[in-house]
């Protein structure tokens, strides 16, 4: 296969879909920053490709950080043509429980990153007519669920802040793909018993839809089964225990 | 502090066969210069200057460097009709030169195939026209440039000034050519009188040519490429004399309006979509013969008139024609070899391509006189430059055709050119210049860009920009 993209940063990549997505990419020969909290866990990945990983201690929450962070690194990787925000945290959440502190974590980690993140790269892109943006959102964003509150909040806001690129960009030649898994296999899982899919198998699909420039499920029964809970109404959803 | 994030742009050259991006700052003034080198320090990123983007290759950008766009830098700030002395900024292009110049009846001295190569541009890279052998590059009729150096000072440098003869073709690494003044040519006619005839072989191409470079004020000769046996090197070769009665009413911009159709029928915007499905091997070989059979039916040894503009800047006739080359682009290889050489050398290059399948679509073949300046390509001799699809897919064949042309050059004592190269490697740029002209270079630009803060990916890939003062211990 051609090498379809030479430069990318993966963001929250230290541990599942992130990382095996960085090694796949890396392995294809794209040059990959990598970004995650967590050195440890970024040097374990770097040793799976050393000579085309790049690694970079950042913690997503810190804002401010990252338009000198995102200079910096595609100077060193002299450029970029995909970006792939994949950092997420699921903290298991009570039925009746509203932490403040839990709600502020998930919407900074899974939206505010995400969206300081996207945006150096959708100003870049948008000056150089070229690159692909990828979201790692989630079936979670398609209803607000009794399950987590913030959660299906940030993966929501994510979905329709790329569907907003998505529809600036898509006439400037840059592609945006908002990928929706369900549940896969990994440690953000854990705790979860119901049907995962396999993170290689997640990682393989994601890989060949990077370049699809819409929102992409992972699993045609996730399809097709939101298209119907994206449009039950209110009432029936109060009762639903999903 | 960070860098304007949205002023990054992709780049490329005139063959757009390679692109980067960089940040690119637009400088009106030698303030905005001044502020520009500034904010490249202050985020520890080198500068590359760049005008219209006319070279062929990587001359004006490089990965996340700080771009500086000179083109804003447009004002002809002085035109004397009594003496044709003009004094222009750096991005003034050709065109708005002549437009100015040519109703009070003076032409720019030299210029290149396409008119939107920017004052600048021309000096930085040498530029050179159709009477090369003849007038000498555009940098001979400069009498004064002004340059700012990256630390803000602004240099005051004529022809005689060693560094005036550094700073022309050393493609921007010694700083900003605010503005120069040229001396221009008179003329009492906006046409030039042109005789086009057909050669059947390289022999003959050399033969004429060295008969009317003695005589003509303009001489270029099309070669047909893709002619193997004994119609290899066959061409049309086009002399043109400034005539010698006056005739002011062509001297208008009307009179050099070029067609906006061909043919009386065709948009020209619209011809390159004509071309794109015949730009490939078959359709070229083809297009080639073509254009020899009808040459030799059509109006051969008659001459005919033919506006200024028409005749000089034929790579502005049909508009867009590059890109019947999309996506991949196209590469000009450019050998400068000497006189006594040349026909043999250039004889080799056609069967080499010819042998690896990659015949040149477009040969150009030009006569050449020496030059004083420090980098130049210039020799008394030939060049022929051949334009080549880039095809990746066989990107091994072309790098391997590529180097092994350029070895057959260097050992005929040739040249390159900075503003088409993209295929040199640092050994080969250093082997044609020698160890002398190394050496000066590397002295002035260690005067002038101590922090080696100019660069660009051309003058990465030749180790220009790596040129630093010998040191003591390296030259024991």
């Amino acid at each position: 296969m051609a090498q379809r993209y030479k430069r990318a940063i993966v963001i929250g990549a230290s541990r599942g879909i992130g990382a095996e997505l960085a090694v796949r990419l890396a392995q294809s020969g794209t040059q990959v920053a990598i970004l995650g909290r967590s050195a440890a866990h970024l040097d374990s990945v770097m040793a799976q490709a050393p000579e085309n990983l790049r690694a970079y201690v950042h913690d997503v929450t810190d804002l401010t950080a990252i338009p000198a962070l995102f200079q910096r690194i595609t100077a060193d990787l002299e450029g970029l043509d995909l970006l792939i925000y994949a950092a997420g945290v699921m903290p298991n959440v009570g039925p009746l429980e509203f932490d403040p502190a839990i709600s502020q974590d998930i919407l900074m980690v899974n939206l505010n990153g995400a969206v300081a993140w996207l945006d150096e790269a959708a100003a870049r892109f948008a000056g150089t007519g070229h690159g692909t943006l990828i979201g790692i959102g989630s079936i979670s964003g398609d209803r607000g669920r009794r399950l987590n509150p913030a959660y299906h909040a940030a993966k929501a806001g994510l979905a329709t802040y790329l569907e907003s690129l998505r529809n600036r960009l898509s006439v400037r030649g840059v592609t945006v793909t908002t990928i929706k898994p369900g549940p896969v296999d990994t440690a953000m899982t854990a705790s979860y018993s119901g049907k995962k899919m396999p993170l290689d198998v997640a990682t393989a699909k994601i890989f060949a839809q990077l370049g699809a420039g819409r929102e992409v499920y992972l699993s045609p029964v996730h399809r097709a089964i939101f298209a119907v809970i994206r449009h039950l109404p209110s009432g029936v959803m109060r009762r639903l225990s999903l | 502090m960070t860098l304007p994030r949205d002023a990054v742009r992709r780049l490329s050259g005139f063959g757009f066969s390679a692109h980067a991006d960089g940040y690119v700052v637009p400088c009106a003034t030698e303030d905005d210069l001044r502020r520009a080198f500034a904010l490249a320090r202050a985020n520890d990123r080198p500068v590359v200057l760049r005008g219209a983007g006319r070279s062929y290759g990587d001359a004006a950008y490089r990965a996340e460097a700080v771009v500086l766009d000179l083109t804003p830098m447009n004002q002809i700030e002085a035109w004397d009709p009594a003496t044709g002395r003009i004094i222009a900024q750096a991005g003034v292009d050709i065109d708005h030169l002549w437009r100015r110049t040519l109703p009070d009846g003076w032409w720019p001295p030299v210029v290149s195939g396409t008119s939107f190569t920017t004052v600048g541009g021309a000096l930085a890279m040498n530029i050179h026209g159709k009477n090369h052998f003849r007038s000498g590059s555009f940098a001979e009729h400069v009498v004064r440039i002004e340059l700012m150096t990256p630390d803000g000072q602004i240099l005051p440098l004529r022809p005689q000034d060693p560094r005036f003869r550094a700073v022309i073709g050393s493609a921007g690494l010694l700083g900003v050519v605010l503005r120069a003044e040229i001396q221009f040519k008179p003329v009492t006619s906006g046409d030039l009188r042109v005789l086009a005839f057909t050669v059947p072989d390289w022999h003959a191409q050399f033969e004429a040519m060295e008969r009317y470079a003695g005589d003509a004020n303009y001489l270029v000769s099309w070669v047909d490429l893709f002619a193997t046996g004994s119609g290899a090197g066959r061409g049309v070769i086009h002399a043109a004399w400034y005539p010698d009665e006056s005739a002011p009413k062509t001297l208008t911009l009307e009179h050099q309006a070029l067609p906006s159709k061909i043919l009386g029928l065709v948009p020209k915007s619209q011809v390159w979509r004509a071309l794109r499905p015949l730009n490939r091997r078959a359709g070229m070989r083809f297009i080639n013969a073509a254009k020899y059979l009808s040459s030799r039916i059509k109006g051969n040894g008659k001459e005919h008139c033919q506006s200024l503009v028409a005749f000089s800047f034929l790579l502005d006739y049909v508009p867009d024609w590059r890109r019947a080359y999309e996506p991949d682009g196209f590469v000009q290889f450019q050998a400068f070899v000497p006189r006594a050489a040349a026909q043999a050398t250039f004889a080799e290059l056609a069967r080499r391509a010819q042998a690896a399948g990659q015949e040149a679509f477009l040969g150009v073949l030009k006569r050449h006189r020496p030059d004083p300046f420090l980098l130049t390509w210039a020799l008394d001799g030939y060049s022929l430059a051949m334009d080549f699809r880039v095809n990746p897919a066989l990107a091994a064949t072309q790098t391997a055709l590529f180097m092994k042309m350029t070895e057959t050059v260097l050992s005929a004592g040739g040249r390159f050119y900075l503003a088409k190269d993209s295929t040199l490697t640092a050994a080969q740029f250093r082997a044609y210049l020698g160890p002398d002209a190394i050496a000066a270079f590397a002295q002035i630009h260690a005067q002038m860009d101590p922090e080696g803060l100019l660069t660009s990916a051309l003058s990465e890939r030749l180790g220009l920009d790596q040129v630093g003062p010998a040191s003591p211990t390296e030259s024991s």
